[in-house]
């Protein structure tokens, strides 16, 4: 399956490489960069290449390409997963997966991917299994480590490996046990020029941190579950008690993890919570255009809107922007020619403006076409969990009978209705967070 | 000192020696000299006696291979630790060893000792890890070492040392195929093992060692499908993928009877109806009487249905691989599911996108009704990748018909105001492919392209006049405007192929612009010299072409252009214009063909045809590689095409000796005594019990590991642990008292019972330590039925209900025996009757886990029924002896839907014994009834005398306990005995209860979702009025009609006798003959029998 893997920057250097197989050549990195050059932008490689004696599949992230190599029919989006599920893994031990992080934890990276995959076949990738393979370093441990000579690699078989549960490790043990959710909904909506959705739909993601000792068995429950169209589980749900109950029931992984996505059913109405007003002209005399951006809430049912901000990629023409925001700081990154108008929170007394010149290159045609703006906004619903310590000090029921009363999250109206926990007899802090963001929000001029 | 200073370390020493390692100049002394230096204090350090240090040392040179440097001259100073006591050491010497070992094969042999040691470690991570690097080492000497190696861990105690095992077949596969045959021998050992942590592995290697070897896979097909959903991610995959090309060599295309029909549809494909889908649905659902029905294997659907909860998967390519295998495998009317799982992955990283949005493209040209809905999900956004907008595009224009065009175009003419040049271009070729197959919007679709063709940017104009020049060609009379406007454009388009577009046009239509055809010609033969070479082409076919028409104008331009082309430096040019001047000048010399010139240039051409790019990918398998990349990559194997004839169904059956219910089953199957089998798991509660229970301790007690039992992973599961021999005691136990309870059997078949429980116990005796064999077979058996109960549609707690109610019931009645003598039509001897299943709890595992392997059959079978076959009367009679094989005495019962006063959980079952013989029949009584669990029967009252050419009748009740299980018994005269039994259509399982519609309205509120189903369907043309759909009901099911304000609608509400579960079903009446069903019952599975019978009432 997988043959090899290569780590590469933006610059186009190879700086590591791993083979599970025979030795693969690093010069077979050159069909790569041969598809790189060509392409315009990094997004724009297509992720599979056909070398004569190899196929390339190449992930992009974190402005890193995980290159691997294989040699015979595989799907791909079998590697492509994989691929992805190492960058995750890098992120889950060492906090972030860029070049220097990989780079000073080489050795820890080595051991993983030696451990990843077996003659190319995935072995073990769940995290809890990894952790307890081989410990994520910390600096406590790095010094430990260094004085009594102790390793950061178990010597025996994670439990979670012949477990019914491999997602979870044994013998997990807190002083305090909590059990936090958030439920983080993401408009995806296209607006045309004149304000009309042409497309919107809500997004839906349960993101957990649960730290509880033992082996406690959880059940999450809605208010209303049938408003979730499509969903996908971590693979702790029950499939089968969602089918019958429309209850998550599961034993979770320590730690973080994504409990469940979910797609909201068509049927139900998107509530598009700003609206735009913006006129972005060039004009066919003189090297210059005007920009007018105005945005207001729509459909907010009274939260606040945060964390607004706007995104404009410019056409290649426009050289500089000279703008007045009423409210918020913008900036213009001339290179990637993107415009980002950084607002904050909106306030609907004083509807924040953007205004001004752009100018173009001399000599430049004028763009044909105007370009879209892409929106981020993100509205908190009172965060009932919105520091655990908050939480700790009210008892579950409280909490819960809470957060029914006064939130009403405000996209699809899912809401937990309860959270029980079987298998183990402590009582856990438990938390439920709504946030709505805008996912993929674009307004078309 | 930590990692990171050790590669800094590292890096720094190698950057001050300008990476040595990369110059290959061995002449460059220095270089190596320090190189050396350097390798020798690392060298020292792994000969010290600290841990540390030799640590430190490893971990440096672990970086150095990282990055791809050369380490190899370190081989013997790390040789040396692969003993090492610190684990750390020893793992990054492992690391090291696979990757030098290749090239150091002689020093690699003196490692092989310390591993043959590690494979008989107590630690089971350790043998693992011995067997690993062991297999990885690629040394050739080794292969026996490896072989025996593989062989032993095969079988070893821990799954994850037998996972190892299996990775470390298609290792040694690699380095020497010549041992394939003993791998194969591995291979089939281990697919046959349980667990679920080494399925996946094992199927790897099968397809990277034996891919045709499928025969393999019989005996574990059922397995591994029951397996599937607690095998890990990329074990699922692996197995799906490989399922499905198993599935298209052993069972039959599940469209075959819509062969037909997609022929047509392929006629109408662009220009098509909506409903489509809805048609197929209809005619998927009423059996198309004349053709040979299709009844799917139910191994084939088990497939289906264990795969498709993993839709649901958090990982793309186990969606993706279901998908492909709904795709290929499932009929066309259950495609449609995976949609939705596909347009969800639509959101994950733009590669996955890629992938995916490739496969859709596929798919929406076979089925394009599957993704209509999901029309706006491919909508593009200006932030997609280039890539993905084109794919976008792709599928967009695949997804177009008559109703949503002008959406499209719509979302099309912004696209065309992108910034992205590409995407634009490819925009346009969208539009033309629209125009081209959706024949209403072609004049838009040109308007609009005309229209670009004054946009500034060139590529924009250049790509419009491509697809122009396209779609003229359709119909070329209209739009002589069109032709000269593009005309006109000559000047200043530069694009060549644009340009030989237009050229092409001109020449081709030239006689719809006779003006402007020869001014062309003289700009071009003008700029001759300075075109490209497929620009010249068509200059001199416009040349021709013209002169062939209007040579008075045109003869001295002609001649001209061919001058110029005689001395071109390209030498298809200059052929050209050879090949041209003969054929159109006319000399003395010239051929025959002269007088055909105008023929062969100015022949009608046909229009093109605008393909999309992913037509007929599909016969690559979906989700591969080789699909992506539209050509066969290595490895592939091909997705067979799906078998005339069903392959022997039989050669999945498990065996189990002793055992013969299977192959009576089968037998039973083609002697079309067809019962629907599900109710088995139903009623079997008690034995299912047990299995459950048992299953749980064998997880636990094979040293905690993943035997996995089922869907329903409880924490008991984990916790419960229970001796094996205890288990044993009690399961004979069971058996001891499952005995009791069939009282007085008859001897034949308690010999046989006992036997097969000495049998049994022998074996369990026999059992050796890890529990293989036949302990296997317990637990794949297991597994299977206790996923068969949760499979059982109804939540875990009903179940448990249901199960203490069967426990609580009495025992069947004793039953008063007769001499038995057997005289049988359908020779029932070469079988003996089925032992009733709570005899041995073995045989239940098996029997329930076929019961949900054969769900699909028994619902077809449901529907074949007499009873719903049989036209509508007052009440319908069924033969339960005719008069030949009763040698005179025949029989026949109805259900006479009268309360049985005895026992109001019965059914009563009226009988006409009718003596057409010459003799008297007495003592006409029942015996030996063979009951599932819970079923009770109350026998009729003895028939002392019925005369010759007398009747009588008799009524019994027979409590079905809610299921369609037939009730089994021997009718006894004085003389003989016959064994007769009682089906009955689940229509009769049920009696009336009179509800308001308040009640109505409300019950059904109650039960929604999983409770409720409704079908559509086309009503009989006899049966349009209420009148009529009221008495085809109430035929076909004991329901009492509700009232209810609309005419529309016809509500009916029932219980079922035993549990007293309600059953609702509600007619809708719609325009014409179009009508909705829909059945509302806590019992799913009376629910499906149910709609299934009622449809079939109504519609024929």
């Amino acid at each position: 399956m997988i043959h090899s893997l290569f780590l590469i920057n933006h610059s186009g250097d190879i700086f590591l490489e791993k083979h599970w197989k025979s030795v693969v050549s690093h010069s077979v990195c050159d069909y790569f960069f041969e598809a790189k050059e060509k392409a315009v932008d990094p997004e724009d490689v297509p992720p599979v290449l056909q070398t004569p004696h190899h196929y390339l599949i190449t992930v992009h992230r974190d402005q890193l390409f995980f290159l691997s190599v294989v040699q015979t029919e595989v799907p791909p989006l079998f590697v492509i997963e994989f691929l992805h599920r190492v960058a995750d893994t890098f992120q889950d031990y060492f906090g972030e997966c860029s070049e220097s992080v990989i780079k000073d934890n080489v050795v820890t990276v080595y051991e993983l991917l030696e451990e990843m995959l077996d003659n190319g076949f995935p072995l073990a990738t769940e995290s809890n299994i990894l952790k307890e393979l081989i410990r994520p370093p910390t600096i406590l441990r790095s010094v430990v480590n260094t004085l009594t000579g102790s390793s950061n690699v178990g010597d025996t078989l994670p439990t979670g490996q012949l477990s019914t549960v491999p997602w979870r490790r044994a013998d997990v043990k807190y002083t305090n046990n909590e059990a936090y959710f958030d439920v983080i909904e993401e408009i995806d909506a296209i607006l045309d020029k004149s304000g009309t959705t042409v497309f919107a739909e809500i997004q839906g993601v349960i993101e957990a941190c649960v730290r509880l000792t033992g082996m406690p068995d959880l059940t999450m429950s809605f208010m209303n579950p049938r408003l979730l169209d499509d969903v996908s589980f971590h693979p702790c749900v029950r499939f089968k008690r969602w089918e019958s109950e429309r209850t998550l029931s599961f034993i979770p992984p320590d730690g973080h993890f994504t409990l469940m996505n979910y797609h909201v059913s068509s049927q139900n109405p998107v509530a598009i919570p700003v609206y735009v007003k913006q006129n972005i002209s060039f004009f066919e005399s003189g090297p210059c255009g005007r920009l007018d951006i105005t945005i207001g809430p729509k459909q907010t049912m009274g939260k606040t809107v945060e964390a607004l901000m706007v995104k404009i990629h410019m056409p290649k023409a426009v050289l500089s922007a000279n703008l007045t925001a009423t409210q918020g700081n913008y900036t213009y990154d001339l290179p990637n020619k993107l415009l980002i108008w950084d607002i904050g929170k909106l306030n609907p007394q004083k509807l924040p403006n953007l205004k001004g010149i752009l100018s173009l290159q001399a000599g430049a045609a004028k763009p044909e076409d105007n370009p879209s703006l892409n929106i981020d906004l993100r509205i908190q619903q009172v965060a009932i969990s919105g520091s655990p310590r908050f939480v700790s000090t009210y008892n579950w029921a409280t909490v819960f009978s809470h957060c029914s009363i006064c939130f009403s999250p405000l996209c699809t109206g899912l809401k937990v209705s309860r959270l029980e926990m079987f298998g183990e007899k402590y009582k856990p802090f438990k938390g439920v967070k709504y946030v709505t963001k805008a996912g993929k929000f674009q307004v078309r001029t | 000192m930590s990692a990171s200073s050790a590669f800094n370390d590292e890096k720094g020493g190698s950057s001050s020696v300008g990476e040595p390692e990369y110059g290959h100049d061995p002449a460059s002394g220095g270089i190596f000299s320090s190189d050396y230096k350097r390798h020798d204090d690392l060298k020292e350090m792994l000969d010290s006696n600290k841990d540390s240090l030799k640590l430190e040392a490893m971990k440096r040179i672990v970086a150095m291979i990282a990055r791809g440097k050369n380490a190899s001259d370190l081989f013997p100073a790390v040789v040396k630790n692969v003993a090492c006591k610190n684990i750390e050491v020893k793992k990054l010497v492992y690391v090291y060893l696979v990757r030098y070992a290749e090239e150091q094969q002689d020093l690699a042999l003196l490692s092989i000792s310390t591993f043959q040691r590690g494979l008989k470690d107590p630690n089971q991570l350790i043998r693992a890890s011995a067997l690993r690097v062991l297999s990885s080492i690629r040394v050739t000497i080794i292969v026996p070492i490896m072989m025996l190696a593989i062989k032993e861990a095969a079988s070893d105690m821990s799954p994850y040392v037998r996972k190892t095992a299996a990775h470390a077949i298609p290792k040694l596969y690699s380095l020497d195929p010549e041992q394939k045959d003993q791998l194969i021998e591995v291979i089939e050992k281990l697919l046959a093992d349980k667990t679920t942590l080494v399925a996946g592995s094992v199927v790897m290697a099968f397809e990277e060692v034996c891919p045709e070897r499928i025969d393999l896979i019989h005996k574990n097909y059922r397995k591994l499908c029951n397996l599937l959903i607690d095998v890990e991610e990329w074990g699922q995959v692996v197995i799906i993928n490989m399922l499905t090309r198993y599935a298209r060599t052993q069972f039959l295309n599940p469209n075959m009877n819509e062969s037909l029909l997609e022929e047509e549809n392929d006629k109408t494909f662009y220009g098509s109806d909506d409903d489509e889908e809805e048609e197929k649905e209809k005619k998927a659902e009423a059996p198309l009487p004349r053709r040979k029905p299709y009844v799917m294997d139910p191994d084939h659907r088990l497939l289906l249905r264990n795969t498709k909860p993993l839709l649901q998967s958090r990982n793309a390519a186990v969606v993706m691989a279901v998908a492909q295998l709904y795709f290929h495998l499932a009929p066309k009317v259950e495609v449609g599911v995976i949609a939705k799982g596909l347009v969800r992955l639509l959101r994950s990283h733009s590669e996955v996108q890629y992938v995916v949005l490739q496969n859709v493209a596929t798919m929406t040209i076979k089925r394009r009704g599957m993704f209509e809905p999901y029309l706006k999900s491919f909508y593009i956004r200006s932030t997609d990748p280039t890539q993905i907008k084109v794919l976008k595009l792709e599928v967009l224009t695949n997804l177009a018909n008559e109703t949503n065009i002008s959406t499209i175009l719509r979302e099309f003419q912004t696209y065309i105001k992108s910034m992205d040049k590409d995407f634009v271009a490819a925009t346009i070729q969208a539009i033309g492919r629209c125009a081209t197959n959706i024949g209403e919007v072609r004049d838009t679709c040109l308007n609009g392209l005309v229209q670009l063709l004054s946009n500034r940017d060139e590529l924009v104009v250049a790509e419009s006049v491509v697809v122009i020049k396209k779609l003229l060609q359709m119909q070329p009379e209209k739009h002589s405007d069109i032709i000269k406007h593009m005309a006109k454009l000559t000047d200043n388009i530069q694009v060549p192929m644009a340009r030989a577009s237009i050229l092409w046009l001109i020449g081709e239509y030239c006689e719809h612009v006779p003006k402007i055809a020869p001014d062309v010609l003289r700009k071009m033969a003008k700029s001759f010299t300075n075109e490209e070479d497929i620009v010249k082409l068509q200059i001199i076919n416009l040349a021709a072409k013209l002169y062939l028409t209007n040579s008075k104008q045109t003869k001295l331009l002609t001649q001209y252009v061919l001058n110029l082309a005689k001395y071109d430096q390209n030498y298809d040019i200059r052929d050209r214009a050879r090949f041209i001047r003969q054929l159109i000048v006319p000399t003395e010399k010239s051929g025959a063909l002269s007088k055909y010139a105008k023929k062969l240039f100015l022949a009608l051409k046909p229009a093109p045809v605008l393909e999309s790019p992913f037509k007929d990918r599909d016969h690559f398998q979906l989700g591969s590689l080789s699909h992506l990349l539209n050509a066969k990559a290595g490895g592939y194997q091909e997705l067979p095409d799906w078998p005339e004839a069903a392959p022997d169904p039989s050669v999945r059956n498990v065996e189990v000796p002793e055992w013969t219910k299977c192959s009576s089953r089968e037998k039973r199957k083609e002697k079309k005594v067809e019962k629907p089998f599900y109710s088995d798991s139903e009623g079997e509660s008690g034995p299912t019990e047990s299995a459950d229970s048992e299953s749980d301790s064998a997880s636990g007690s094979e040293i905690g590991s993943g035997v996995v039992g089922s869907g329903s992973r409880t924490a008991s599961e984990e916790s419960e642990e229970g001796s094996e021999s205890e288990e044993e005691e009690e399961k004979d136990k069971k058996m001891m008292t499952a005995k009791k309870e069939l009282k007085k059997p008859v001897q034949e078949s308690e010999s046989e019972q006992s036997s097969e429980e000495e049998e049994e116990r022998k074996r369990e005796r026999k059992k050796s330590k890890p529990r293989k064999s036949e302990s296997d077979d317990d637990d794949d058996s297991e597994s299977e039925s206790s996923r068969s109960e949760s499979e059982d549609s109804e939540s875990e707690a009903e179940v448990k209900k249901k199960k203490k109610a069967a426990a609580s019931r009495p025992p069947a009645k004793p039953l008063k025996k007769e001499s038995k003598k057997e005289m049988s039509l359908l020779d029932f001897d070469d079988f003996e009757p089925a032992p009733p299943p709570h005899v041995t709890p073995l045989n239940s595992f098996l029997s329930s886990s076929l019961v949900t392997d054969l769900e699909g059959l028994s619902l077809s079978d449901a529907a074949l029924s007499p009873a719903t076959l049989s036209p509508s009367g007052a009440m319908k009679s069924y033969e339960l002896l005719h008069r030949i094989r009763g040698e005179g005495l025949s029989v026949e019962y109805c259900f006479s839907r009268q309360p049985f006063s005895p026992d109001a959980n019965m059914v009563a079952v009226q009988m006409q014994f009718t003596n057409s013989g010459a003799a008297d029949t007495k003592s006409l009584h029942m015996e030996d009834v063979k009951l599932q669990s819970g079923m009770r029967v109350k026998e009729f009252p003895e028939i002392e005398l019925l005369p010759a050419g007398e009747t009588a009748t008799a009524v019994m009740g027979i409590d079905f306990c809610d299921s369609t299980q037939a009730a089994n018994f021997q009718l006894c005269t004085h003389t003989k005995k016959f064994f007769v039994s009682i089906q009955p259509p689940v229509g009769e399982l049920m009696r009336p209860v009179f509800l308001t519609e308040n009640e109505f309205k409300k019950e059904q509120g109650q039960l929604m979702g999983m409770n409720e189903l409704s079908e559509k369907l086309t009503l009989d043309a006899e049966c349009r009025n209420e009148h009529a759909i009221v008495q085809r009901v109430t035929a076909a099911a004991n329901l009492s009609r509700v009232p209810c304000g609309s005419d529309k609608e016809c509500r009916f509400a029932g219980r079922t006798v035993t549990s007293g579960s309600l059953v609702l079903a509600t007619v809708v009446t719609k325009e014409a003959a179009s009508a909705q069903l829909t059945v509302n019952c806590e019992k799913m599975v009376i629910g499906t029998m149910l709609v299934k019978d009622v449809l079939l009432a109504l519609t024929q």
